[in-house]
């Protein structure tokens, strides 16, 4: 039987150390809602989404409630719309009436965010998909709970360098549409290479098609608890130290899939996977800087942090296979800027710049994410830093992604404030070298040739 | 959807007659005070819960207890049960948690 001391350990976990579930993430296949006719298509999703989901809040909150564990996010997501509203739209303005669909039914069910306003383009663009793309900023800007994500490269297809140019483009204009707020618009927006079909966590989710007509993914957290568990190995060798992460990630993990076991019982939805991160949020020591700083590292950006994320990054999952037998999505480490306090310290104080963090996403679970840059930016300066970042994904087989938000009105040195779990960032200075006639030449990049291992 | 089915299976089962064990963990932190455990022991015996373990230590000066209890014959449903025995707690000055074992069990069991 269970003792004392484990209860206690379990129940610290929670109140000291922010461990939470971070989201249950319902994934909603919208094909069956297709129409040629825009009001129908809207209220076919509409019903689609709020009848599957009706019950996801009230059962999230039930499961917070029976185990004492916090279930700090309940989200959806959904087909990619473009494929979606492909049959219906004809300007990029009827796609927004579906963004805004989207929000109306977010709203209804009283969850977080609903991801899956998004087209999957590594390859080619249909028209749906630039008309989708061309509707982001717009989108964006009208709607409160809606998040885009854009696939553009994959290892197997190689990257598509229009869409890139163009997402460079959409996001300044992002960005421009809702500058009364900081230019929150970017926050919700990511571009990917190697997307993840069963993703649960924002802005990036959205329901692949490869998926069950719906299904309950689950994104564990814990950044606290580790850097709780580290405190003990001070002065110990790596074998040890990769020992105890390992272990962490075991428990952590395992909370997840109790949450995601219970949720999809009494939802009577399938489970689709345990994504076992390791996000941050901008609560004190709640943080993936902070277990840089435990394991021996001044700040996070001094030499040997690639080292320390990439051993945190493999541990993690090495004791999260162990802990779920269906263990998908990005599962690993984040490196958000805005979500971390330690980033941020370590932003401030010097030690953090972009070029190390794009090292740092070698071997990070995604990529650039969360991280403010100067209004004045040029787009294709920011087509420029995700083809680096696509490229990374695309050679290494891992999912990359690409968060920037192109704070207009602020320059270097400036700080934005987006609230809640987006948190605040001090605004990173940007290679001011010109790419332009690199990124202007469009078409694509091939796919490497270790991607041909048929 | 299948849903409304399986909430009504899901119903029955808990209504605990079917000799379902459905263990809870009561953790009681707090200040030292003269008749904590009698307390939690008399609502647990209104409500036929049955203790199946009680262990106590005191951690950086505050009292812990932990009871497992079998509340397969108890006939209040959980929120009702944990929101009885957080009242409870107030009123003795210290925090009583009531949480579904399994959470326990997952995490430190294989």
């Amino acid at each position: 039987m269970i003792n004392i001391n484990e209860v206690l350990e379990t129940n610290n976990m929670i109140e000291k150390e922010n461990l939470d579930v971070r989201t249950i993430t319902i994934g909603i296949s919208l094909l069956e809602c297709i129409d040629s006719d825009l009001d129908a298509l809207n209220e076919k999703i509409y019903n689609r989404i709020t009848s599957v989901a009706k019950e996801l809040v009230p059962t999230g909150q039930a499961i917070e409630r029976e185990y004492g564990i916090p279930i700090v996010n309940k989200r959806i997501s959904v087909t990619p719309i473009a494929l979606i509203g492909g049959a219906a739209c004809k300007k990029p303005e009827d796609f927004v009436t579906i963004a805004k669909t989207l929000d109306r039914a977010a709203k209804t069910l009283g969850i977080n965010f609903i991801g899956g306003y998004s087209a999957l383009v590594s390859k080619g663009m249909t028209e749906a998909d630039e008309l989708l793309i061309r509707s982001i900023p717009q989108a964006l800007a009208e709607t409160e709970f809606v998040c885009s994500s854009v696939n553009l490269g994959s290892t197997k297809t190689g990257l598509n360098m229009d869409a890139v140019k163009m997402m460079g483009e959409i996001i300044l204009q992002a960005a421009e549409y809702t500058k009364e707020n900081d230019s929150i618009g970017c926050a919700k927006l990511v571009v990917f290479c190697n997307a993840p079909d069963d993703n649960p966590f924002m802005a990036g989710a959205f329901h692949g098609v490869t998926e069950a007509d719906a299904i309950i993914n689950v994104g564990v957290s814990g950044p606290g608890v580790m850097r709780k568990a580290l405190e003990a190995e001070h002065g110990t060798d790596f074998g040890s130290l990769c020992e105890t992460v390992k272990k962490t990630a075991f428990k952590i993990t395992r909370v997840g899939q109790l949450v995601a076991r219970e949720a999809s019982k009494r939802l009577n939805i399938p489970f689709g996977i345990i994504d076992l991160s390791l996000a941050p949020t901008p609560a004190i020591g709640d943080s993936i800087a902070d277990i840089f700083e435990e394991m021996g590292l001044q700040r996070a950006g001094a030499p040997g942090t690639t080292a320390a994320l990439a051993l945190l990054n493999d541990q993690v999952k090495k004791g999260g296979v162990m802990a779920s037998s269906y263990v998908g999505g990005l599962s690993g480490a984040f490196i958000p800027v805005s979500e971390d306090q330690g980033m941020i310290n370590a932003v401030v104080d010097g030690a953090l710049t972009l070029e190390k963090l794009e090292a740092m996403t070698c071997v990070c679970s995604v990529g650039l994410d969360m991280i403010a840059i100067p209004g004045d930016t040029k787009a294709t300066t920011i087509s420029g830093i995700i083809a680096d970042e696509m490229a990374i994904g695309m050679v290494n087989q891992k999912t990359t992604a690409v968060r920037l938000i192109p704070v207009i009105g602020k320059k270097v040195g400036d700080t934005v404030e987006f609230g809640g779990l987006l948190g605040y960032a001090p605004v990173m200075p940007v290679n001011s070298f010109d790419c332009s006639d690199f990124i202007n030449r469009g078409g694509r990049i091939p796919a490497p040739i270790h991607s041909f291992k048929n | 959807m299948g849903y409304k089915k399986y909430k009504d299976k899901h119903r029955k089962s808990r209504g605990g007659n079917e000799g379902i064990m459905r263990k809870i963990v009561i953790t009681v932190v707090g200040k030292d005070s003269v008749g904590i455990i009698a307390k939690v022991c008399t609502y647990l015996a209104d409500n036929e819960a049955n203790i199946l373990d009680i262990s106590q230590t005191i951690v950086d000066g505050f009292f812990n207890m932990m009871m497992i209890v079998d509340t397969a014959k108890c006939t209040i449903d959980f929120d009702s049960f944990a929101a009885d025995l957080e009242k409870i707690g107030t009123g003795l000055g210290c925090i009583i948690h009531a949480q579904r074992e399994e959470i326990f069990d997952q995490m430190h069991r294989i």
